[in-house]
């Protein structure tokens, strides 16, 4: 019973190490949660805003104001002329309907509420006045899934826990390790140098369905967030993402002495990919100069080709572009980790 | 099956490491013999260390030759890492992993060795097999490095500093482990700055300084060639001016003498004679004794007596 394959033995204690630490557990399963949940809930879909109006006192004031009270979306209220102009100047009002022949509407004009308003003022007063509609018209309203604030965030968490548990479950361990001289020890055994990288690798799969398949989920029942692309397109844009960060978490890793050398180095590369990659906010906000240095990034390109296959449904060949930058991101880093390693 | 007994298992010739400008190993020529317990004795920063990571296999050498079991390490890497076992200064092994599958990891890396249970009951961990590393002892931690290094079954085990920092007890328990490998007919490297470790478990010392092997010998031997059985060390109250040294060692009895402030060594073939003749001295010259010891000779005394400087000084 003794005798067991070195890989096996070697990734069999990794995972447990990893999942005997809660901290571990809660960056890679709960953190991504309750990011998701705390953003879905600050920038849930609300209604559309109430517009207040205004009625300036004056005769036939009360039945301007009824008709349009009763009108959905407006709020009405009648005031003094001072009054009112005051509300407008400060916004709390958007439009000012002064009664008379004929009814003049009183805004600014470069307010697109106040544009708004007098449209919808001006509709409901005409309709309750007798006018007709020439053609019948009929309101489709879309609450369309896959355009909302949730479902651009959702893949751009995704894109970010790999990220971050790729570079720290890769580079944090290896930096531990020798640190505490545990990789001059087994360079002193006869373990295979090759397969104690493998087991990272290999530990990292292992990782990796549970983490993605609890965030996918999590997305699609909590907020019903779509997964419109092959599930195998997603299988295999996550394994790339997740290995060309453990790439570049192995080499941040590859040469520092001490955790707080790699910490350091890891935030500086993760830290402008939080912000550039279209994590959060749509990187298309960054002026266009900057552009092609923010679509080269890894993280940009995971997330753009995580939200082609899960929200547009697009085939592998349509993200293909992305997907390649992000395996020559891998590839680069793990050809210079290897070749710059420092087992002591 | 290990080597048979008296053939080589180590040589070195000429070994030379430099780091930077310090020279850590300065020409260090050495023979280990299967079967032997080999100890590598000086104080810190003498190139102990880096003397058996040269012999590991895990520190080129800048200069020189080395032979382990008859191969070299640029040929044979992999034929002779199975066949060594190897605790480090200091490892601290996974922490959240348990006693039992850190010995199970290390032992999937032999082709042969030990059963993980054998191997438990050697280092006298069986109890604590599926307790996390975190949570061990000191001394429970060294027997656990001790332990992968066992597993594979080794013809020569290599221990830095096994006992730095241990308690009494758990540093005559993990003797015990190494006296156990040795009976089964194992070769033991050890390096040490306890003078009593050396004495205890070594069939062979060579005692080491600025990395360089300053003596060589049985423990027996090396104290025998002080000349003398004893110490007597003494000290003397605020009296006149210090006792000069060439005095003190011509008195009956005495073979050396050597001051260190208040303190005096005295090297002694004939403690009987030697203090008593002592006692009369130091009444004519009117010092008053404040403090008087006598002890067998040990490695200690021969490493004074030969650099002036105390093991444990650093």
């Amino acid at each position: 019973m003794g005798e067991s394959s070195p890989l096996l033995q070697l990734t069999v204690a990794r995972l447990r190490e990893q999942l005997r630490q809660p901290k571990v557990l809660f960056w890679v399963f709960a953190f991504p949660l309750l990011l998701a949940v705390a953003l879905g809930l600050a920038f849930r879909n609300r209604p559309p805003d109430v517009i207040r109006v205004g009625v300036e006192q004056g005769g036939g004031a009360d039945s301007l104001a009824y008709f349009l009270g009763r009108t959905r979306g407006l709020k009405v209220a009648v005031l003094a002329s001072r009054q009112a102009e005051q509300e407008l100047r400060t916004g709390r009002i958007a439009i000012v309907v002064v009664p008379g022949d004929p009814i003049v509407y009183r805004f600014d004009s470069t307010r697109s509420e106040s544009r708004l308003a007098r449209l919808a003022a001006d509709d409901a007063l005409q309709q309750a006045l007798g006018r007709r509609d020439v053609r019948a018209t009929a309101d489709h309203k879309v609450t369309e899934k896959g355009s909302r604030y949730i479902d651009f965030l959702i893949p751009g968490l995704l894109g970010l826990n790999l990220m971050g548990t790729g570079m720290w479950g890769m580079g944090y361990a290896v930096v531990d390790a020798r640190r505490r001289k545990l990789l001059k020890r087994l360079l002193a055994s006869p373990m295979q140098r090759s397969q104690y990288l493998l087991s990272f690798i290999v530990a990292r799969l292992a990782m990796l369905g549970p983490e993605v398949a609890l965030l996918v989920g999590f997305g699609m029942v909590a907020f019903g967030v779509p997964l419109r692309g092959s599930v195998a397109s997603l299988a295999l844009i996550t394994l790339i993402g997740a290995m060309c960060f453990a790439g570049m978490g192995l080499l941040t890793a590859s040469r520092a002495q001490t955790v707080e050398t790699a910490s350091g180095l890891m935030n500086l590369v993760m830290l402008p990919m939080w912000v550039l990659s279209g994590v959060f906010f749509s990187s298309a906000n960054f002026p266009a100069a900057m552009q092609p240095l923010i679509k080269a990034l890894p993280l940009t390109a995971l997330n753009d080709a995580l939200r082609g296959v899960m929200i547009d449904g697009a085939s592998l060949a349509a993200v293909a572009a992305p997907v390649a930058i992000c395996a020559a991101w891998g590839a680069l880093s793990f050809a210079v980790a290897l070749g710059i390693f420092r087992w002591r | 099956m290990h080597p048979a007994p008296g053939s080589s298992a180590i040589k070195c010739r000429a070994l030379v490491k430099r780091y930077k400008d310090v020279v850590a190993v300065a020409g260090l020529d050495l023979e280990v013999s299967s079967g032997e317990c080999f100890g590598l004795l000086g104080p810190n920063g003498a190139g102990k260390t880096t003397t058996v990571e040269m012999v590991e296999g895990l520190v080129p050498p800048d200069g020189g030759d080395i032979e382990v079991l008859g191969m070299r390490w640029d040929l044979d890497e992999r034929a002779l890492r199975q066949r060594l076992g190897v605790a480090l200064q200091e490892t601290r092994l996974a922490d959240r992993l348990t006693v039992e599958e850190i010995i199970r990891l290390f032992r999937s890396f032999y082709r042969t060795g030990h059963a993980v249970d054998e191997v438990l009951d050697v280092v006298e961990l069986r109890e604590k097999r599926s307790a996390w590393v975190e949570k061990l002892s000191g001394g429970q931690r060294q027997r656990l490095a001790i332990a992968c290094a066992l597993v594979g079954d080794p013809d020569i085990l290599f221990l830095d500093e096994p006992t730095t920092g241990l308690d009494p007890q758990s540093r005559r328990q993990l003797w015990e482990v190494v006296a156990s490998f040795k009976r089964g007919g194992g070769t033991v490297v050890l390096t040490t700055h306890y003078m009593e470790e050396a004495e205890r478990l070594c069939d062979r010392v060579a005692v080491m300084d600025h990395g360089r092997v300053i003596a060589l010998g049985s423990p027996r031997q090396l104290i025998a060639s002080l000349g003398a059985d004893h110490i007597v060390e003494f000290a003397v109250g605020d009296g006149p001016e210090p006792l000069p040294e060439a005095a003190l060692a011509a008195l009956p009895g005495v073979k050396a003498a050597r001051r260190d402030g208040p303190r005096y060594s005295l090297t002694v073939t004939e403690a009987h004679r030697a203090v008593p003749a002592l006692m009369v001295e130091l009444e004519r010259r009117g010092a008053g004794m404040t403090e008087l010891v006598t002890h067998h000779a040990t490695l200690e005394d021969l490493f004074l007596s030969l650099t002036g400087r105390h093991l444990r000084d650093t």
